[in-house]
């Protein structure tokens, strides 16, 4: 032990979390949050019960993880497992995305959009809604344990647990036919994965919305520590204007000795208000996920003492040190457009021009053929050389069609499948693929005697009125070939 | 150490830069900020401790000599195998139970069933069968080939299915496929150039020479020694499984010399029975994985099967 008498004085190496309970604040920047959680909650709920009707073949839910037939539906886009390089391009686009929200607007995706954060608030709504404000959050935290605080704690957890469900709820409708898994969620016959999903994002969200909270942002994210990475002098952060607001004192000393004293009165609604219970005037720091709610509790008190808004306010460090040198303050529009924004916006934009056009001009058809190894070829009694392939032919459409494969090259060569007979061995033949798959046929090709190894070509044509088609090229093999 | 850390335990004070406490101690200048992590660290900590005791409890975990202790749920990497190889069978067991009721002409109706069988042949073929006939089922000299449309003793399956229950000049087999070639150069029935001579004529038949002298004389050895099992005009004959000489395939070489070699001292070649080696479900898999490799024939337009064997496996052929 390196101490062997622990001394008296030395310091807790844990800390017991600190309880937050922010007071309810009004504003433009709170209206602007419900607005975000409105949308944010509703696109997340609401989504999986939108239809899109997509035919008889193929479902009809709107946006659809349909992992089991590995098929991934969003409104008109269907994505087949081989065209992944759509959700990978979705992917770098929501980061490069991120970046370029940071460098305009700082935290914004904490501040209002992270659904830890939504979640916090919703779940601090009902915190006021069973409990109170806070102060009587703060008394009753304090009171001893008795029937009415019981009572309380025991609603208040309920409907934790309910939005909780819900939320857990929600996730899995994403997998699956939403009204059809509902149904056999609740008689009990869904997969059990389902359940285990339910279960699992229910504890975390009743863990990380109902308890953890702030937690979860100041410890254990570790998207603070990158965005404070990005963030430089011309990124929008929250700032307490110290210039104008120190040194602190009330309005009655600002009465007496004008000029004495700034415009912070420390009247604390700014830590009051915080979901973090960060106190904004000690500077920037990774509790503060700029969810401007301090910004709106002090415009607030400002405006009943009398004074300009903005102690408390959006802010680049750049226009902090003019405003500083007594500049004029800029307007917050101008600080979202720089150089590194519009490379940002740039890049993000050409990205998803890129995957706009490669999804359009991506083919519903195709054919994909793979070869017979072994054995490479095979004399037939008739001395002429056979070799066998396996030829996938695909329909992204939501409907059959008729397609025919036929050779293009190799002089001599016919082939049929194993569903045919050899006596029907032809130039072309052809099949109906049904909607929305790939079917695979097994194809012997067939060729005189005394041809030589070489390439051909399988050409593939629609036979509807769209048409379409693609081709691919192959080996045949023959015996006195390139050694092979 | 442990001197300076208490010398300098009390030396508390706020940090200027971050307006943080000191923990209170310093090495060499260097002093250590008291910021506390979250006790709820801790408690998963001790969450952790608390569940890797159960671990060890409920799960092998302390190695011991020769094992380890057993842990009180019983698992063991090797039960876990067990009991999922259990449920492969379980799960299998549907299929092989319908198979083993269909008859065997009738399996390619069910696709999922002929897949399924397929599948399942391809199995106990890699497992029983590439020893010989290899991977691809290609065969090699002596070993016939199953891709190609020429068979030995018939291609339907039928005719498979009855040379994989009781193989080829499998010995103690009553029902088993044989016959024998004579060695017609080492018996002493036939000289070295009427050998010679016979193996010209035969490479006639295929067109793989021209007609010349020696193969006209050979024409009349032929049809003296060799038209009894390969026919008149060289065809040869499946009950007896005499080869189609006639025919671009040569199970033990097609050039000159490996013809008179052939035919100088004859080839016997063997397979075993599989009845006993492999369940029937098993065989009847295998008849179904050779019959689809692109060689087999139609169970119709197979020349008419000779009646005379019946196995009791054999289907009858009305359709």
């Amino acid at each position: 032990m390196l101490n062997p008498k622990p001394n008296s004085q030395q310091s807790s190496l844990y800390e017991k979390r600190k309880a937050v309970f922010p007071k309810a604040v009004n504003g433009r920047f709170r209206r602007f949050k419900w607005l975000v959680m409105l949308v944010t909650l509703g696109i997340y709920y609401g989504t999986p019960w939108l239809r899109w009707d997509r035919g008889p073949y193929v479902p009809n839910q709107a946006v659809l993880i349909d992992l089991a037939h590995r098929r991934f539906y969003m409104f008109g886009i269907e994505i087949w497992p081989q065209e992944f390089y759509f959700v990978a391009g979705l992917l770098i686009m929501a980061g490069i995305g991120l970046f370029l929200v940071t460098s305009a607007v700082g935290r914004a995706w904490c501040g209002y959009a992270c659904p830890q954060t939504v979640w916090t608030d919703l779940f601090q709504h009902v915190d006021r809604l069973v409990d109170g404000d806070r102060n009587a959050q703060l008394r009753l935290q304090a009171a001893p344990w008795g029937p009415g605080k019981i009572g309380k704690r025991a609603i208040k957890w309920l409907i934790y647990l309910q939005i909780a469900f819900w939320t857990g709820g929600a996730w899995i409708m994403y997998f699956a036919d939403a009204p059809t898994l509902t149904r056999s969620f609740w008689s009990g016959t869904a997969d059990p994965i389902a359940y285990a999903t339910v279960a699992v994002l229910t504890a975390t969200t009743f863990i990380f919305g109902g308890f953890m909270r702030e937690q979860v942002c100041i410890y254990m994210c570790p998207w603070p520590r990158i965005q404070t990475a990005m963030l430089d002098e011309k990124s929008l952060i929250v700032t307490y204007k110290d210039w104008r607001g120190e040194p602190r004192g009330s309005v009655k000393q600002a009465e007496k000795t004008p000029g004495a004293v700034g415009d912070c009165i420390d009247c604390n609604q700014c830590v009051n208000s915080c979901p973090t219970g960060y106190d904004i005037r000690n500077g920037p720091d990774i509790a503060c996920i700029t969810c401007a709610l301090c910004i709106d509790a002090c415009d607030n008190v400002m405006a009943q003492i009398g004074r300009p808004r903005g102690l408390i306010d959006y802010a680049t460090l750049e226009d902090c040190a003019v405003e500083r040198a007594g500049g004029a303050p800029r307007p917050i529009i101008k600080a979202l457009f720089h150089t590194r924004t519009l490379v940002y916006l740039g890049v993000w934009s050409a990205l998803g021009l890129g995957l706009l056009f490669a999804l359009g001009a991506r083919k519903h058809i195709g054919i994909a053929v793979q070869k017979d190894r072994n054995p490479p070829y095979m004399r037939m009694s008739s001395g002429e050389i056979r070799n066998a392939y396996t030829v996938k032919l695909r329909n992204m459409e939501a409907r059959p069609r008729l397609m025919e494969v036929s050779i293009d090259g190799l002089p001599g060569g016919r082939m049929w499948t194993d569903e045919t007979a050899r006596d029907s061995a032809a130039r072309a033949l052809r099949s109906t693929v049904a909607a929305d798959r790939v079917e695979p046929l097994r194809v012997y090709v067939i060729a005189p005697d005394g041809t030589g190894a070489q390439h051909f070509t399988f050409k593939l044509r629609a036979l509807d009125q769209e048409g379409g088609g693609g081709s691919t090229d192959v080996r045949f093999d023959a015996p006195g070939g390139d050694g092979q | 150490m442990m001197t300076l850390g208490v010398k300098t335990m009390a030396n508390k004070r706020i940090d200027e830069t971050t307006g943080v406490e000191t923990m209170g101690h310093e090495w060499d200048g260097i002093e250590e900020l008291n910021n506390p992590l979250p006790r709820w660290w801790l408690i998963i900590l001790w969450l952790t401790v608390i569940f890797s005791v159960g671990y060890v409890v409920v799960y092998p975990a302390i190695p011991l000599l020769h094992t380890a202790t057993p842990g009180v749920a019983g698992w063991s990497s090797r039960g876990q195998l067990t009991k999922e190889m259990q449920a492969a069978e379980a799960g299998r067991a549907a299929v092989l139970a319908k198979l083993a009721a269909t008859p065997l002409n009738e399996v390619a109706a069910d696709k999922d069933l002929l897949a399924k069988a397929v599948a399942g042949g391809h199995a106990a073929f890699l497992q029983n069968c590439v020893q010989c006939h290899g991977s691809g089922a290609a065969g090699s000299v002596g070993y016939p080939n199953l891709n190609d449309d020429d068979w030995l003793w018939g291609g339907n399956l039928d005719q498979i299915h009855q040379t994989l229950l009781h193989g080829v000049r499998q010995p103690g087999d009553a029902e088993t496929r044989t016959s024998l070639m004579p060695s017609f150069g080492k018996d002493g029935i036939l000289t070295a150039a009427q050998i010679n001579e016979v193996a010209s004529y035969v490479l006639t038949l295929s067109g793989s020479a021209k007609p010349d002298a020696a193969s006209q004389a050979g024409q009349a050895i032929f049809a003296a020694n060799c038209v009894v099992c390969h026919g008149a005009d060289g065809k040869g004959n499946r009950q007896v499984g005499a080869p189609n000489l006639t025919d671009k395939i040569w199970l033990y070489g097609g050039s000159k010399q490996q013809i008179v070699n052939s035919v100088t001292n004859a080839h016997a070649g063997v397979m075993p029975a599989w009845t006993g080696r492999l369940d029937p479900v098993t065989i009847k898999m295998l008849a179904l994985y050779v019959h689809s490799l692109g060689g087999g024939e139609d169970f119709k337009e197979a020349p008419a099967a000779p009646p005379a064997v019946d196995n009791g496996n054999a289907q009858p052929q009305a359709q």
